[in-house]
């Protein structure tokens, strides 16, 4: 195989792992502080649809990117009034939102269909750009997947050195204890489920107006249930959510290339990579039953209440 | 505050069954506004969506197939619900049975036998449930979570159901469509009242939905389930063997999913095409969780469920409105559902301040 090829496609993984990135790092705070948002792939897509529409109406990334968080955290709100507020079941909750972001995408992308946008520039940056491979692998993306990494750093910062995160985490393992100490359990999750909206929104940004800079209806295609199987996979630690996500970007794109190489495979056999993917993974780190339950946080998708 | 919050000593029995007529009105109620944003007339636009496409006899029958193959899977999701096992892939159980149906339509389709339609409803049966034993098998072997699988293999299912129509199902004569040959009469199942297009299947749907009574009331293992689903460790106490429980959760939805695969191909569609289902996979969701998971009430949600969709293709015909509406009150009615079920567990009173009497 060609070096040249061989950037090219983990560049390519890279871009097309950022939804996971984003998604997933999202769900991860969400579910550090003890509530299950099954609801990823409705907030990335009503994300995507307002993102793309802020964008197209704006040309403006920034208010593009202003429009999918709000959105997709507004997606969350519901979620959070009915599982925080109202005590609805978490599952029942996060299928009902992915429901209805599936719905209500559709009916705001109808006039967006056949748009298409002039994408996102990459971002040049001076001399390290210019730098042979390295450059190419490092410094040719666009803002949104450097923000990506910003991202990362801090949320690695705020889970493992801050307060809030220790107040999250411990929020997430023993409401009750949490509670006794004098912390809001309810507010903290609201605030928790609603980033974790925000970033789902935000991913789904990515993908309709950097990724593939237009709108198809359900063109998240199942990377929100990606996602949340990512946050599994990665036991709950946020590097290991990084290399699932380019992972995961990797296996989607390999279809493409492996059609590239002049193999004949139907299509859909392709397109059926991630999915199978994700189910193999999801197997194999369900296997060790012990190291999930060490990991995952001791409260997750258990309904709470200080007055009960 | 005027309303005071409390819990109830116990739950509600009346809340039960008035939660769910509580989000049917509560999703009416949106609809009026919503068609008000979009700037039609409310009072029209509810006719068109919601009275229009059910004031004769052929609307009846259409309401009837569509809520055929909802109620039929509602009812076997309602299964596994019950016990906590969530099976989300109805949707891809429902291709897979379409796709073992209509491969045995295709092969015998130059045979009138009477055995072509029981045979494609059997095989069909057993391509969901085939489907749904892949979620049970990963289950009960390795601990992997039923709800990311089973949605998983929703993808693959419609995956491999548009591979097959591409390829060796495709019509040899069919200029390149991606369909299948249309079935021969035998594979079509028969229309029972005239003027209508209502099928042999509606029958089928609803023996489903009694024999899921019978069961889920009836029988200890339906009474197992409840249980395991209020209080699994309750249930392995009790020596009620989970990992049983899972696979017949799982694959009564595949049963029930699988059958409506082949009611769809063999009743409206009449062939095999990329796709067999506008989502009545994912519907059929809202249909058990609205119905209470109980047989009875699964079949008064699916009507209604059914309704919604026929008022999408109504309003749509007819005021311009967009069928994508649908989706928006299916989640919008399992949202007021699960708000409203608040009212079960928690009463609201209003705190009247008291007047001391000398």
């Amino acid at each position: 195989m060609d070096g040249d090829i061989f950037i090219q496609i983990l560049v390519a993984a890279i871009a097309a792992g950022t939804p996971f990135v984003y998604a997933a790092l999202g769900e991860l705070i969400t579910e550090k502080s003890g509530v299950l948002n099954l609801g990823v792939e409705g907030m990335m897509l009503v994300g995507a649809i307002s993102g793309f529409i802020g964008m197209a109406k704006s040309g403006s990334l920034l208010v593009a990117v202003l429009c999918g968080m709000t959105a997709g955290a507004l997606m969350a709100l519901i979620f959070a009034v009915l599982t925080l507020t109202l005590m609805a079941n978490q599952v029942a909750s996060g299928l009902a939102l992915t429901i209805f972001g599936v719905g209500l995408s559709a009916f705001l992308g109808l006039k967006y269909t056949s748009i298409a946008l002039p994408g996102v520039p990459e971002l040049h940056i001076p001399f390290l750009s210019d730098i042979p491979v390295v450059g190419r692998l490092l410094f040719s993306h666009d803002i949104l997947i450097y923000s990506s990494l910003v991202l990362f750093g801090f949320i690695c910062w705020f889970l493992y050195k801050s307060k809030a995160g220790l107040i999250l985490r411990g929020v997430g393992e023993a409401p009750k204890s949490a509670h006794a100490l004098g912390y809001n359990v309810i507010g903290i999750r609201y605030l928790a489920v609603l980033f974790g909206g925000a970033m789902a929104g935000l991913g789904g940004v990515y993908l309709a107006v950097a990724y593939t800079p237009m709108w198809v209806e359900g063109m998240v295609a199942g990377r929100g249930w990606v996602a949340l199987a990512l946050v599994v996979f990665a036991s709950w630690r946020p590097l290991r959510v990084m290399a699932g996500a380019y992972l995961f970007g990797g296996i989607t794109i390999a279809q493409f290339h492996i059609q590239g190489f002049g193999i004949e495979i139907p299509s859909q056999l392709l397109s059926m990579l991630p999915y199978i993917a994700t189910i193999i993974v999801l197997v194999l780190i369900s296997r060790d039953q012990k190291s999930i339950r060490l990991n995952s946080p001791a409260s997750l998708g258990l309904t709470y209440h200080p007055n009960n | 505050m005027v309303v005071k919050i409390e819990p109830r000593p116990e739950p509600s029995k009346v809340m039960q069954y008035l939660s769910p007529l509580i989000a049917a009105v509560l999703m009416l109620i949106s609809g009026l506004i919503i068609f008000s944003l979009l700037g039609k007339n409310p009072a029209e636009a509810f006719h068109a969506f919601f009275v229009e496409p059910v004031n004769d006899l052929y609307g009846i029958g259409e309401l009837l197939i569509k809520a055929s193959p909802l109620m039929l899977i509602g009812t076997g999701l309602a299964v596994g619900f019950r016990a906590s096992i969530w099976n989300i892939g109805a949707e891809g159980q429902l291709a897979v049975g379409a796709i073992f149906g209509g491969y045995f339509a295709i092969i015998f389709n130059d045979s009138n036998g009477l055995f072509i339609l029981p045979l494609m409803i059997a095989v069909g049966a057993v391509g969901g449930m085939l489907w749904a034993s892949i979620p049970a098998l990963l289950k009960t072997v390795f601990n992997a979570n039923e709800i990311l699988v089973t949605l998983m293999l929703n993808y693959v299912a419609v995956l491999l159901l548009a591979l097959l129509v591409h390829g060796p199902l495709r019509d040899p004569n069919g200029y390149g469509f991606p369909q299948s040959v249309l079935f021969g009469d035998a594979a079509i199942l028969p229309v029972l009242v005239e003027g209508t297009r209502l099928h042999l299947g509606v029958f089928l749907a609803f023996g489903g939905v009694i024999a899921g009574w019978v069961f889920l009331q009836k029988s200890f293992t339906g009474y197992q389930m409840r249980v395991a689903g209020l209080a699994q460790k309750a249930a392995t106490y009790a020596g009620f063997k989970y990992k049983k429980l899972i696979w017949i959760g799982l694959l009564t939805g595949g049963l029930t999913a699988g059958i409506a695969g082949v009611l769809e191909i063999a009743g409206p569609i009449g062939q095999l095409l990329p796709s067999v289902s506008p989502g009545y996979g994912y519907a059929a969701i809202i249909v058990a969780f609205v119905g209470r998971l109980h047989p009875g009430g699964i079949f008064l949600s699916s009507l209604l469920m059914a309704l919604l969709y026929l008022g999408g293709e109504s309003g749509q015909m007819n005021l311009d409105l967009p069928s994508a509406v649908t989706g928006i009150f299916q989640g919008l009615l399992l949202f007021y559902l699960l708000a409203a079920d608040f009212l079960i567990h928690y009463r609201m009173r209003l705190n009247r301040s008291r007047l001391e009497v000398n």
